[in-house]
């Protein structure tokens, strides 16, 4: 079983040290992972302000990196939602490379929760841990339930993280509310997407959290920008920092 | 051509923090009011389905409907008129009002009517409306749109209410207190009821079966104003219609779920004809609702039911407030349609969105509203509605990522540059995202670097 | 070309809605054990409440839970407390001062806590708004679950007019604060009749 490991741009370039622990818990479970070097991004900022169009030449380099792996796999719910639903309009209905991408990519909790069933974890992190549900992974991908369905309530993410020793995730007022990252939408709308960051961390502050995790990391930079101005007391960790005993 | 610009507006609003927090706790508020009745509920999500099939199989055949209710409708002598736009409507409408000598007339809440800007036309006339729903009456005294389709004073605090009272109906500006301001405004509709010629609703619900509309409201504004004056006009646009009578089983059951969390509101009326010695008129609008249906990616959008029910789940509206769409409907339902029908003035609207896709997971008709609003995103680019900057700086992107070389290189030269420049010089008027955050702290190597040194 | 016409070509033009079939709600629907305690839950949920008793009961429990009212209309024949004939009377507005309505209801919904009125013999329709209170008068036995039962008992063949009314009116447009009573009566109980 090869896996490719599909790191999103910015992942690569501020937060090396995620990356690396993504790539050591996905081997702790014994896989053969590979990370081609030649991976740029998979073109959400473009399709985010409108320019899908633009990036028909990054979903073809994609595909084109990424075929011949039996999963991709990616720390992140946005990145991984990109490819599953928004290259759709550059391929052909019967494209067999692209169905077969979009088919074997996953976020990497989902991943390991779906795919490798992993049960044990050996890592202790006795700690109070808020849980960021980010959008495109909760929703688009169901790694957890919304809680605006009526649908049984289950969570990927609650579930790997319950697997470590000694932690404690905290109950929030508002489980899945968005952080106000939304891609451009933190520039566009700079005032809003603040107002809502800001909440999302009184939410954790508030349930006593001591970090806040979550798999996406762009919710986490948007949230870690917010604290790091207003000296807020908590710390920010990607879900595969605690997971990989990477801390 | 317009200067609207949503984030301005929301800038506004979130300036006043206090009263911008409460504004988004009350509608949390209403939100969770509605996840506890629809979990009480356990066919909630087959009856989203059933709804969505309903209005979809509707918008397939609606010439179909809308003629089969036109004819039942007359069988009841009830009269219909066909109206193409808001410029018709108005006419037809004031035109039934004049014909029987009408000088005052009571309206309950009615989106169509507020679309058409139909209140101030009949006033141009010389008639006197009064809007007998209790919010959209505290906003009509204070010459302001509603700021929420079912919530339409939601924006105010009670102090603002009784201010507003105080001045027009006369009550203690001291007294804030929501029992006895809604008895003071019970008295002082009761009076316009009585003394109306007619009175004029919007429409729930049309049904092609049977040639009847159907008329919720909890406070029986709808209902008085309907059957206490001898004429009665019921104003609908063209996607008001289902077909069946028993299919107002779903709606009824979704309707006021999605919209507040009750189980059904006060008063559901099926107006089958006019009163003893009465008219009762039905104008049925287009204004440009007919393109809907020619559009793949937008023809969801006529099948709302107007619950509100993306409003109050939606994080920019409950932070930036209905009149910062500056559209007759706000929030995610009133972006689509909004950017459908005039894409140069609601460019912004689509981008006054995180693209969580809550709205779409609570809408009780399944309109795919995140979808929507991330295809017009699209479309603004196609039509060249983008700014050109935006469109450069994303196409020098594209330019960058297609070279793994060059793209590396950039991040490595804004890695090692970056910690090295002061503080003014990266926090300064360019840098949006510095204003109220931090920027990342630069690593010295990238995950890609450190991968390669580790495969030495 | 009427506007009609514009608007039904306009339809027709080019309409890329795909039609799909219209669901069946047979056997379709939550129910419940016990309809009537499940509709006295509901209909106290939303301001309102529900009695149980037999038809003698009936005038003096209105006289229990109204004992200072003058003016009583009524039209269901277990009630003897009337004393004004809303159907005497030519125009609606002379029913403003009516403090009381009792009046008949078709049936009773458990899970929203409606009743279902729909009653050809009576004149005004205005009635149910105008009175200051009202009393909807059912018999036990005439309870459905659910919307999908209640609308397979109703029919407009015969009749202009029709109204679902679960509890009094009420409004909540001032602050979410919830006030009972707005344009319609300011209380409604619901008499089951065994």
């Amino acid at each position: 079983m090869r896996v490719g490991l599909f790191i999103p741009c910015f992942m690569n370039e501020l937060y090396p040290k995620s990356c690396m622990a993504t790539l050591k818990l996905l081997q702790s479970v014994g896989l053969n992972v590979d990370y081609p070097t030649n991976q740029t991004c998979c073109g959400q900022p473009m399709a985010n302000s409108g320019c899908s169009k633009d990036m028909k030449e990054l979903a073809y380099q994609f595909v084109e990196i990424f075929k011949s792996y039996d999963y991709i796999v990616a720390p992140s719910g946005s990145c991984v939602t990109m490819v599953k639903e928004h290259y759709e309009p550059f391929f052909e209905d019967d494209d067999p490379d692209y169905n077969k991408v979009k088919t074997s990519i996953y976020e990497v909790c989902e991943f390991l929760h779906d795919i490798v069933k992993v049960e044990k974890i050996d890592v202790s992190f006795p700690h109070k841990v808020g849980l960021h549900n980010s959008c495109h992974g909760h929703r688009a991908l169901g790694l957890g339930t919304p809680t605006e369905l009526n649908i049984s309530q289950k969570n990927k993410l609650k579930n790997l993280l319950n697997l470590v020793d000694g932690i404690e995730i905290v109950d929030l007022k508002r489980d899945d509310e968005c952080c106000g990252f939304g891609g451009t939408f933190c520039v566009t709308e700079e005032d809003i997407s603040v107002a809502m960051g800001k909440d999302r961390i009184n939410d954790h502050l508030n349930a006593h959290a001591e970090v806040i995790t979550g798999a996406d990391m762009s919710c986490l930079m948007h949230m870690q920008g917010l604290i790091n101005r207003d000296k807020r007391p908590v710390k920010v960790m990607h879900i595969t920092e605690i997971l990989a005993g990477e801390f | 051509m317009s200067n609207f610009d949503h984030p301005q507006k929301a800038k506004d609003f979130v300036a006043n923090d206090e009263r911008m927090h409460w504004h988004d706790k009350a509608l949390w508020f209403v939100r969770e009011k509605r996840d506890i009745s629809s979990k009480s509920i356990p066919e909630w999500e087959t009856l989203r389905e059933y709804a969505n099939q309903i209005k979809t199989h509707t918008m397939a055949n609606l010439d179909k409907y809308l003629l089969e209710f036109e004819e039942n409708a007359n069988k009841r002598g009830i009269t219909v008129h066909f109206a193409k736009d808001a410029k018709e409507h108005n006419e037809i409408v004031h035109k039934i009002l004049e014909q029987n000598n009408v000088k005052k007339v009571v309206k309950s809440k009615s989106m169509l009517t507020e679309e058409c800007h139909l209140n101030p036309y009949l006033e141009s006339k010389g008639m006197e409306v009064v809007d007998t729903d209790l919010g959209e009456r505290i906003v009509q005294f204070r010459n302001e749109p509603p700021s929420h389709i079912v919530l339409p004073a939601i924006h105010l605090k009670k102090e603002d209410v009784a201010q507003t009272f105080h001045e027009k109906i006369n009550t203690d500006k001291d007294n804030s207190d929501p029992t006895y301001l809604t008895r003071a405004a019970r008295d002082h509709l009761r009076e316009k009821f009585l003394g109306a010629d007619a009175g004029i609703t919007g429409v729930n619900f049309a049904i092609a079966q049977t040639g009847g509309v159907v008329v919720c409201t909890n406070e029986g504004n709808a209902d008085m104003g309907a059957s206490v004056p001898k004429l009665h006009i019921a104003c609908m646009g063209i996607e008001k219609i289902i077909p069946r009578l028993k299919d107002l089983s779903v709606f009824t059951r979704l309707l006021a779920r999605s919209a507040t969390g009750q189980p059904i509101t006060s008063y559901t009326s099926h107006f089958h004809g006019p009163v003893e010695g009465g008219q009762m008129h039905i104008v049925i609008v287009d204004n440009k609702r007919t393109p809907f249906l020619q559009s793949n990616s937008y023809q969801k959008a006529l099948n709302c039911i107007r619950c509100g029910a993306c409003m109050n789940t939606c994080p920019i509206y409950r932070r930036s407030g209905g009149h910062s769409y500056e559209y007759v409907i706000p929030g995610p339902i009133g972006s689509t349609l909004a950017t459908f029908r005039d894409p140069k003035k609601y460019k912004t609207l689509s981008f006054a969105c995180s693209l969580c896709g809550s709205c779409s997971n609570v809408c009780p008709v399944k309109i795919d509203l995140d979808s929507q609003l991330y295809t017009h995103r699209q479309d603004l680019r196609e039509k060249n509605i983008i700014s050109n900057k935006k469109r450069l700086a994303m196409q020098f992107s594209v330019w960058l990522m297609k070279n793994p070389t060059l793209f590396n290189l950039a991040g490595k030269v804004a890695r090692k540059i970056v910690p090295l420049l002061p503080k003014a010089l990266i926090y300064n008027k360019l840098n949006v995202w510095g204003k109220q955050r931090d920027i990342p702290t630069m690593p010295s190597k990238s995950f890609k670097e450190l991968y390669k040194e580790e495969q030495k | 070309m009427s506007s009609k016409d514009l608007i039904i070509n306009s339809i027709r033009k080019e309409n890329v809605v795909k039609n799909c079939s219209l669901p069946d709600y047979e056997n379709f629907g939550i129910t419940f054990e016990d309809k009537i305690e499940k509709f006295k839950q509901m209909v106290k949920s939303v301001g309102g409440e529900a009695i149980c008793l037999k038809e003698e009961q009936l005038d003096e429990k209105i006289k229990e839970l109204y004992p200072d009212l003058n003016l009583i209309a009524t039209n269901v024949t277990e009630c003897s407390l009337g004393n004004i004939d809303a159907n005497e009377q030519e125009d609606a507005h002379k029913l403003k001062d009516i403090e009381l309505a009792v009046v008949k209801g078709e049936f009773a919904v458990a899970e929203n806590g409606a009743v279902w009125i729909q009653n050809s013999e009576n004149r005004h329709r205005s009635l149910y708004f105008i009175a200051h209170n009202i009393i909807l008068v059912v018999k036990k036995d005439d309870i459905v679950n659910n919307m999908h039962e209640a609308y397979e008992k109703i029919a407009f063949e015969n009749s202009t007019y029709g109204v679902f009314v679960s509890g009094p009116s009420k409004t909540a447009d001032i602050e979410q604060s919830l006030v009972i009573g707005a344009h319609g009566p300011k209380s409604g109980y619901v008499f089951f009749i065994e």
